[in-house]
């Protein structure tokens, strides 16, 4: 990582320099956008239209930084959802108890909940992919099951509804900036800023690319593991709150397609599944550009049950197209590198 | 002759013998549990999940995953029926399953592309490639739901075959379905392959150490490009199969199962990364996870614990090798 074996001190602006994945990601959310505003623009390039994009894409782009924090350690977290709806599914009771009686302390304590379930999933994950030694993909399917696994017994697979105090979370705006993704961007900051300024990030990177060269110059590889599962699981129910607010209920089984689409925005947007590389910055483009382009599908093709179908095809050949295009410009990076060095 | 304790480290055995003090346990509280009809069930319910079980185990066996498998039959036995519907295909049960069988190889080929020839991850290709079979289907195909009843003579004949008809003792037969008998078959065919050719060997090799596979002369490209176009072509022959059993062909079924499929193989002793898995360990993996989520009503346990006992058990599953390893290690050292 060239980006962390600088001596001197960064500049702010550095979390957001460019790189070959960052510069592709740009051009392929630049195209997209002049497209569907050619396309549509008495409805694409509205502000009505931003705003609605930008509600519908804060919770998934959380849930795509939790599983983004797992890749970069080489590990995976397939749990997010069910840790996101489990969190919600509690907080949602807890409201619904006190909806008459205390409102703004269940609101409150609704938060609460999230910061004690959130990091109890991600500490249970940790601990079976550090101490007990389980394959990560394994432990957090495991966990997967087990946390909605416990959301169904608790409702009995029922819709659990929320009350209207708790509505601003997902629905409300600043000067017309949707409160979800607002929050969205502010952690992403967060993260962005822990992974390349912190010695957790160092630490993260370098477990990532190779953990034994990391146990030995002396990292607690163990440790580094538990504190990236407890900040994804913390994240997750961060997601499920935000949910919770924008739909009013929580239900176990909610957004079941939201674990595989979150691991395809990582890896468009540049996060290596093998770890050790990739940046944040690449992760919100490449939400930005799936949110784009199925918005803009479901305007051009007007029916949105035939632009969902479209849609689901276009990610995958996205997917399967930017994995082609990666794999040939570090194929060419190579060739010219040992070019080179054959002349040198 | 083995010792116990040998016996024990082997993940068979031990899910084996789960499943028997399972049975024998839930036998107690209700008895009905035995009972011809109930085998037949718990048989039956087998049959789908384990058929994929045999295409996963050989992914898995060879380091890598493949989540697209569902998409892949879903695709093959779709396209197949609307074909029949549409008057193109003609009715006939094994021109059905050749053509699904063809469509799934087709698209296995197309996986083996990315992970054979490009070398790319296989979990990320095949999540590609899972959405885009999906998508492709829903929105150029078709997304309406078809009758088997009204459309197939041939394969409404096959959802109603039976393999087995035993007659109960207190009136009433109990059937066992056909299709488990292409359940066993495929298990016998996966078995041999895996043990007796060349091909099960270099499976076993790639898996386990690839590079040193290389260097022993095993070719990687060529064995990977017969695992994923196998998988396909076993994932069209099971989707056809499913649409026979559930006598409809709904385009948004079984999407949604291939986690529930990784987690019986790997519960049946097949290490995700590689190297490790057997055909027993496989189908006594599918048939504990079926056993514990169909028989919770038998106990008198609410169905919301499924799948919160199912989720216990791959933890469980999947801590018991880690632990085993390590017991190796300290016996070794």
């Amino acid at each position: 990582m060239a980006t962390l074996a600088q001596d001197k001190p960064k500049s702010w602006l550095s979390d957001l320099s460019l790189d070959g994945t960052i510069i592709r990601l740009f051009i392929i959310v630049a195209a997209l956008f002049a497209i569907f505003s050619l396309a549509r623009p008495d409805a694409f390039p509205t502000v009505r239209n931003l705003q609605s994009m930008a509600f519908q894409s804060a919770e998934i782009g959380i849930l795509a930084l939790a599983v983004a924090l797992a890749m970069l350690t080489g590990g995976i977290d397939l749990s997010i959802n069910s840790t996101a709806n489990l969190t919600a599914v509690l907080a949602a009771l807890l409201l619904t108890n006190f909806k008459d009686t205390a409102p703004e302390l269940a609101v409150v304590g609704a938060f609460l909940i999230a910061l004690v379930i959130g990091p109890l999933c991600g500490a249970f994950n940790g601990f079976l992919v550090a101490h007990v030694g389980i394959p990560p993909i394994l432990a957090t399917l495991g966990t997967m099951t087990l946390f909605k696994g416990i959301g169904t017994v608790i409702t009995k697979g029922a819709a659990i509804f929320a009350i209207p105090q708790f509505a601003f979370i997902g629905n409300g705006d600043i000067l017309g900036i949707p409160i979800p993704f607002i929050i969205f961007l502010v952690v992403a900051a967060l993260v962005g800023m822990m992974m390349s300024r912190t010695r957790y990030g160092f630490e993260v990177y370098l477990l990532g690319t190779n953990p034994l060269a990391a146990r030995f110059s002396g990292i607690n590889n163990r440790s580094v593991l538990m504190r990236t599962y407890i900040t994804s699981g913390l994240l997750s129910a961060l997601a499920g709150l935000i949910s919770l607010g924008r739909t009013n209920a929580a239900r176990v089984d909610f957004g079941e397609s939201y674990v595989l689409l979150t691991i395809m925005i990582c890896v468009l947007g540049g996060i290596n599944p093998a770890g050790g590389a990739g940046r944040m910055v690449g992760v919100v483009l490449a939400l930005v550009a799936l949110q784009l382009l199925s918005t803009g599908m479901n305007m051009v093709l007007f029916t949105s049950s035939g632009a969902n179908f479209f849609k689901e095809a276009a990610w995958g050949a996205t997917l399967l197209l930017v994995l082609v295009v990666e794999l040939i410009s570090a194929r060419w990076k190579q060739r010219s590198r040992r070019k080179l060095k054959s002349e040198g | 002759m083995p010792s116990i304790r040998n016996l024990l480290m082997r993940q068979e055995v031990i899910i084996g013998l789960t499943i028997v003090a399972l049975s024998i346990f839930i036998g107690l509280v209700n008895p009905s549990f035995f009972s011809t009809a109930n085998v037949f069930r718990i048989l039956r319910a087998t049959i789908i999940v384990g058929m994929f079980a045999m295409g996963v185990l050989i992914v898995l066996i060879s380091g890598g995953i493949d989540v697209s498998f569902p998409a892949i039959a879903v695709f093959a036995m779709y396209v197949t029926v609307s074909l029949i519907r549409s008057g193109t295909l003609p009715d006939n049960l094994i021109l059905s399953y050749i053509l699904a069988a063809l469509i799934g190889l087709g698209l296995g080929l197309f996986n083996a592309i990315f992970i054979a020839w490009l070398r790319l991850p296989t979990l990320i290709v095949t999540l590609g490639t899972l959405s885009l079979f999906r998508g492709v289907l829903l929105f150029f195909v078709g997304s309406q739901r078809i009758r088997i009843a009204e459309v197939s003579p041939s394969l409404t004949e096959l959802s109603r075959a039976n393999l087995l008809t035993v007659e109960n003792p207190g009136g009433g037969v109990a059937n066992l379905h056909l299709a488990f008998a292409f359940l066993i078959v495929l298990a016998v065919i996966v078995w041999l392959l895996l043990r007796y050719t060349m091909l099960g060997r270099s499976i076993y090799a790639i898996g386990g150490d690839r590079e040193a596979a290389e260097r022993v002369g095993f070719n990687i490209r060529r064995t990977q490009f017969f695992i994923y176009a196998f998988v396909g072509l076993l994932a069209g022959i099971t989707g056809l199969t499913f649409s026979a059993l559930s006598r409809e062909a709904d385009p948004f079924s079984i999407v949604g199962i291939e986690l529930d499929v990784i987690a019986a193989v790997v519960l049946g002793g097949a290490s995700i990364t590689g190297g490790r898995g057997t055909v027993i360990g496989t189908l006594l993996g599918v048939l504990l996870i079926t056993l514990m989520s169909s028989s919770l009503v038998l106990l008198g346990i609410s169905s919301d614990w499924q799948r919160f006992v199912v989720g216990l058990l791959i933890i469980i599953g999947t801590t018991i090798p880690v632990l085993q390893a390590r017991l190796r290690r300290r016996v070794a050292a």
